[in-house]
This record gives C-alpha cells, structure tokens and sequence, in this order.
C-alpha cells in the first residue's frame, strides 16, 4: 500500500498536482485512519491530501481512475499537449522585412549600432532578433505597479489616527508621562494590475513582446495578475514568475493550448469575469487588454462584458497595436463595441508605447 | 511538519470511528454533507489538521464551522478576514489604558528601585488583550475549540504569514512574553471564495476539500431540513427551480443560502406551490442582478415552474 501511494503521488506530480513527499505522508495517514480496502475511502482521502486547488480535481480524477483502477497508459500522458513557442526568428519576424522599405533599412544598419533611441520607437513588428534581445534589457527596467490607493493597514506617520503603542513606548522613557503622542495613518499601497493578452494570429507579430513586457511586471514583485485570451482563457500568473525570461516564456507557452488560433474576445472575457474577475480580481484594480480587437464571436457579449469590467476595474486601459497606423479607425466591430467601456486607449506598438502604458498604469497618464 | 504524526490526538466526538457514522452525526445536527465531505471532515478531526474549504458563495463553507462546534459541543472562535487584518485585530493586542495607569501608579509610590520592577511588568500576560487566534490557542478545556478562519482570501498576503506559524504548530510568537503553544489544537476550519490564489505554503498545511452545488436530491433534502414549514412539493419544486437557474449562465448562480433563503421567503407569503407571480415576486430573494433578474423572468416559465431542468 506504502509504495503504491507512494507511486501514485509520483504519477500525480508528473502529471502536474503539486503532491509533495509531505502530502504523501499526509495521504498514507488519511488511509491508516479510513478503509485502504474501500474505493471510495482511497479516493477521498487522496482528494483531499492530495490536491489543493480546484484545478487538480480533475487531474486528479483522471489519475486516481488511471492508476487503481487500470488503464494506466492513459493517465501516464501529459495532460496537457505542449505547444512550444515557434523560435523568435521566424516567428515574429515578417518575412518582408529584409526586402522592403529602403528609407528603413539605413535605419536598421544604424540600429544596430547605438540603437536605443531608434528602437524605442521602432514598430515591434519590424524587429530582428538582435533588437529582440536588446527589448529584453530595456524591459528589465521598466517598472508596473499601479496607480495607487488607500490601504486598511497603518504606518506611522507625523500626524493621523493616535497610536496608543508607540506612544505607551515613548512614554516609559519620560517616567510614563505621554510628552509626545504618536500617530498612523493609513498606507497607500499600488493597486492590482491584471494584463490579459490576446494571443490569436491576428496579434501574432506582438504578442511575444507583449508577453515579454507581462513578465517583467510579475517578477518586478508587483501585485499583477497576467491572462492570455485566445479561444481560452489561461492564467499564466504563476508560469511567468520565473526570473529567466526564456524559460518563463517556454513556461507559459506550455500551459497555452491554443496559440494563435482565433479569438473569441467576448466569451473569453466573459469566463475572466465569471471567473476571476467578479469574485475580486478585477474589483478596483487597473485592467489593462492587450488586443486587437478582432472577435469572431459575438459583438454584443463583448460590450457587455466591457461595461461589466469598467464597473469593477478602477480603470479599464486597452492597448491596441494597430492603433499607431496614421489614421486608425476602430473598424474592427468588437473594438468599435469595447471603446465605450474604456478609459484609456493606448498604442503598445513600440517602446514608447509601453512606457508610456506603464505610466497610464500607475495613473499618471492623461485620460484621453 | 515533523511532530505531526505523533503529538496530536484526534478530537472526534464520541461514538464516532468512520467517516460515514459522522456524516450520520452531521446530518442529526442539521448538516447534510456528502460522503467526500464527510471524509474531509472526519480525516481533519482525526489527524488533527486545519480543514481548507473551498467553494462558491452561500455553499455551506462557514456552517462547516459551526455545525463543528454544536456537535463537539465546544465554543466557536471566529475570525472574520478583510483586507489590511493585521496582529492587533486577529492575534492580540497590548492594554495600553491599562498599561499607563500601571506606569502611573508606580511614579506615585515614586520609588526609584521599583520602577524598573513596574516597567518589567507592564509587558506581562495581564495587560495582553487576547483577540481570536490567541483565544483559540489559550482555550483551556478537555475540547478543543473550532476556529473558523473565514474568508481567508480577502486578508492580505502579509496575514497568511502569521497563519503560517498558528497552523502548522498551533502556536503563537508574542516577542515580550514568548511563545505561547495550545495544549490541544483547535479543530481549525478556513475557507475561501478564491476571490485569489491562496499562498501554496499556506495550503499544504491543510486538507484540501471543494465544496460543490449540491445535486436535485441533495438540495430538496437540505431544503426540507432547512426549512421545515416548507412541504415537500414545494421545496422540490424550488429546488427544480434553483438547479435551473444555475444551468443558466447567470452573473451570480444561486447557492444554497440563495435557497433557502428563498423557500423562507415563499413560506413567509403562504406558498404551497410555485408559480409565475409568485417568482416574479419573490426572485430577489436567489437572483441579485438586474440582468440576472431578467434572464431569469425570460425564462421562468419553461424553466422553472417545468419540468425542464
């Protein structure tokens, strides 16, 4: 029995519960106090060990069916297919880039050099691999918190609420007579910033950058919250957090099923909302959706949702990359839908843009 | 996690050694927990760990709690969490009124040599307002107490840390006095609505149990439970009805509380049957959105008052 748990657990990790050694031993003492003989005795007892979130029920049940009862080359495949990210050169790279624009390729030489200035502008979509590289240092310092606001918990400060505690201190120096009274006030802490990137092909040429610019906001230490929308909603939060930026991506990309198909904007946001968003997530946070706008479902659930977001979010901030083209229409009808919903209409094609996103986000920007 | 396995005993009550003689026990007090529940319950009470319950809003999380503490027969400490709960609201807090008339008194007996006596004292177990962490790990009594940390995901990650050290080893730092440990661990109960991701730290020294919406027969049987005024015609039919309005795709689905709260509200009217009006009437009661609300009015007939759920 020992080992078969111990097996089990194994087989749980592989595919993807986070069942330590130390739930394992949890689990062999739930089964001492229940019937180890009795199906659904080793079942509760390892949901309940076992699993901490919600998300490993399922695997859960797959493996638990797998392994004790059979059939365990089904439970032994990964549960999820992993798609990994297209190598950058030809990913993102338009093929036409070498060929066309002669006023540009002089610029492109002279990036290469002493780039910085140039590249800040630079259209991410006529990036080559070497400017990508450099993005990743220029990322590194840009910082994401957002705009701020008052929390619950008190700092001291000269003037507030009185601080009995502090006071009580420095009183025992003065023979317990109060000479000074102390005082605390209530901190202002940044807001939650959720980013929820569209990932359909559509966005192709931004989203690796964009994704870029999500995890150097997760591991600047920020409260931040990333999503990437494509036919499903992923949270990939926890995969970002890794401080190389190639394996958080590689992390992500992993537990994205489907990149690069095509976006239903509205019903993907619609399960953020049901989700996350509502239960608190999204209650007076900064929302920022990095997207085009294209959606192939329907309009009328997108604007829906929007409005139910601006209601929650303290401030609704959409990016959209196609807006830097001279003379941008929001043409396409789920963007046309979204724009009454939000308060911040960005670019995000280049540098600059995100800059300039990272200061809307902490509230500076002018509301246009 | 060391000293898990041996120090603790098991606080069960009497008569019980299987989880299914517990649910047994759960439903005398007006508790219907399904089999995975109860073995969640019975596995927390007799290994002596903190129960993680997780669910939608109005499931039956907190009555965990407190159905707990009537069968125990132990007193309920409750800790409600909010955002920004810090030591002095959750674990203790020192006396000040008290303290500086402690300092006070002893500048009247004016002795020099006393006074560092005085001050010594002023940072003693007596001058120590315990709030309800400290409570539940300084109860004295052959039962240990239920603590219900109740929406553990609205408290700040800061507080998780404190949690971390009272759960794991059932006890708590004070700086000036030490440590202060529970002779016997409270039978301690969290939950979460997931509003957001609960420390993993936190949650590996629980068991780990989600409560779903309950099935049609489940729901008719805890609404006759519930709601005793309530016939059996009528509470199935609201349940029918509730079972609906979750298949819906509403903002808000419904959750037990909603309705039951429900079936109170028609009993209240005189109800023996539900119809139309009496859902138009009545609806605020489960469905608290606007948009909801109308959704669900589109479809009350077919729905509700049907058989189509």
């Amino acid at each position: 029995m020992l080992r078969a748990a111990v097996t089990f657990g194994r087989l749980l990790r592989r595919a993807g519960v986070a069942a330590g050694p130390d739930r394992v031993v949890e689990f062999i003492r739930a089964l001492g106090e229940l019937d180890p003989a009795r199906r659904e005795d080793v079942y509760w007892a390892g949901r309940t060990t076992l699993c901490s979130r919600r998300e490993d029920l399922e695997l859960y049940d797959k493996a638990f069916r797998a392994f004790w009862e059979g059939d365990e080359r089904r439970a032994l495949r990964a549960p999820k297919t992993r798609i990994s990210f297209a190598p950058m050169d030809d990913s993102v790279q338009p093929p036409k880039k070498t060929v066309e624009r002669s006023e540009r390729g002089e610029e492109a030489v002279r990036l290469r050099y002493s780039p910085i200035d140039m590249l800040r502008k630079k259209n991410f979509a006529l990036y080559t691999p070497e400017e990508f590289a450099e993005l990743n240092k220029l990322l590194a310092d840009l910082k994401l918190s957002g705009a701020l606001r008052r929390s619950r918990r008190l700092e001291p400060a000269p003037r507030g609420r009185h601080d009995p505690h502090r006071t009580l201190r420095g009183a025992l120096r003065t023979g317990g007579e109060p000479m000074r009274h102390r005082f605390r006030r209530a901190r202002s802490r940044p807001r939650r910033v959720v980013l929820l990137c569209d990932i359909s092909g559509s966005m192709a040429s931004y989203s690796r950058v964009l994704l870029r610019f999500m995890h150097a906001g997760v591991i600047s230490g920020e409260k931040l919250e990333a999503f990437v929308l494509g036919t499903r909603l992923t949270r990939i939060t926890r995969e970002l957090a890794t401080r190389n930026p190639d394996r958080a991506l590689s992390e992500a990309s992993g537990a994205v099923r489907d990149w690069s198909g095509g976006t239903r904007l509205g019903d993907v946001l619609k399960e953020f909302v049901d989700r996350w968003g509502q239960r608190g997530m999204a209650r007076g946070s900064v929302m920022v959706i990095l997207s085009d706008g294209w959606d192939r479902g329907d309009v009328d659930v997108l604007a829906e949702q929007m409005m139910r977001l601006s209601r929650l979010a303290y401030r609704v901030i959409w990016v959209n990359p196609l807006k830097a083209a001279p003379g941008y229409q929001p043409l396409a009808r789920g963007m046309a839908a979204a724009l009454p919903h939000v308060d911040v209409f960005l670019s995000g094609h280049n540098f600059e843009s995100l800059e300039e996103l990272a200061r809307a986000i902490a509230g500076a920007a002018s509301q246009e | 996690m060391s000293e898990a396995g041996n120090g603790r005993r098991g606080a069960l009550p009497p008569g019980v050694s299987r989880s299914l003689e517990l649910g047994e026990k759960l439903r005398g007090e007006g508790y219907l927990a399904d089999e995975g529940l109860a073995t969640a319950i019975f596995l927390a009470l007799k290994l002596g760990r903190p129960l993680f319950l997780e669910g939608e809003a109005g499931v039956g999380k907190t009555e965990v709690a407190k159905v707990l503490s009537r069968l125990l027969d132990t007193p309920l400490i409750r800790l409600q969490c909010y955002e920004g709960i810090d030591v002095h609201q959750a674990v203790y807090e020192w006396d000040y009124a008290r303290q500086l008339l402690h300092i006070r008194t002893a500048e009247a007996f004016g002795e020099r040599e006393e006074r560092q006596r005085f001050e010594d004292e002023l940072y003693t177990r007596q001058f120590l307002v315990s709030r309800p962490l400290l409570q539940a790990i300084e109860h004295e009594g052959a039962i240990p107490p239920v603590l219900l940390i109740d929406e553990v995901d609205r408290a700040d990650d800061e507080f998780e840390a404190f949690l971390l050290e009272i759960l794991s080893d059932f006890a708590i730092t004070i700086p000036e006095i030490g440590t202060v440990q529970a002779t016997r661990p409270p039978v301690a109960v969290l939950t979460s609505n997931r509003t957001r991701e609960v420390h993993d730290a936190l949650k590996r020294r629980c068991l780990y149990f989600y409560i779903d919406h309950p099935g049609l027969e489940r729901e008719v049987e805890i609404v006759r439970m519930r709601v005793p005024g309530a016939d059996e015609r009528l509470a199935r039919q609201v349940a029918t009805a509730v079972q609906g309005l979750r298949s819906m795709d509403l903002y808000k689905p419904p959750g037990v509380a909603e309705t039951l709260d429900w079936t109170e509200a028609l009993v209240a009217l005189g109800a023996k049957e539900l119809d139309e009006a009496l859902i138009e009437a009545t609806l605020g009661s489960v469905v608290k959105y606007r948009e909801d609300q109308q959704r669900a009015l589109g479809a009350s007939l077919s729905l509700l008052t049907g058989t189509g759920a």
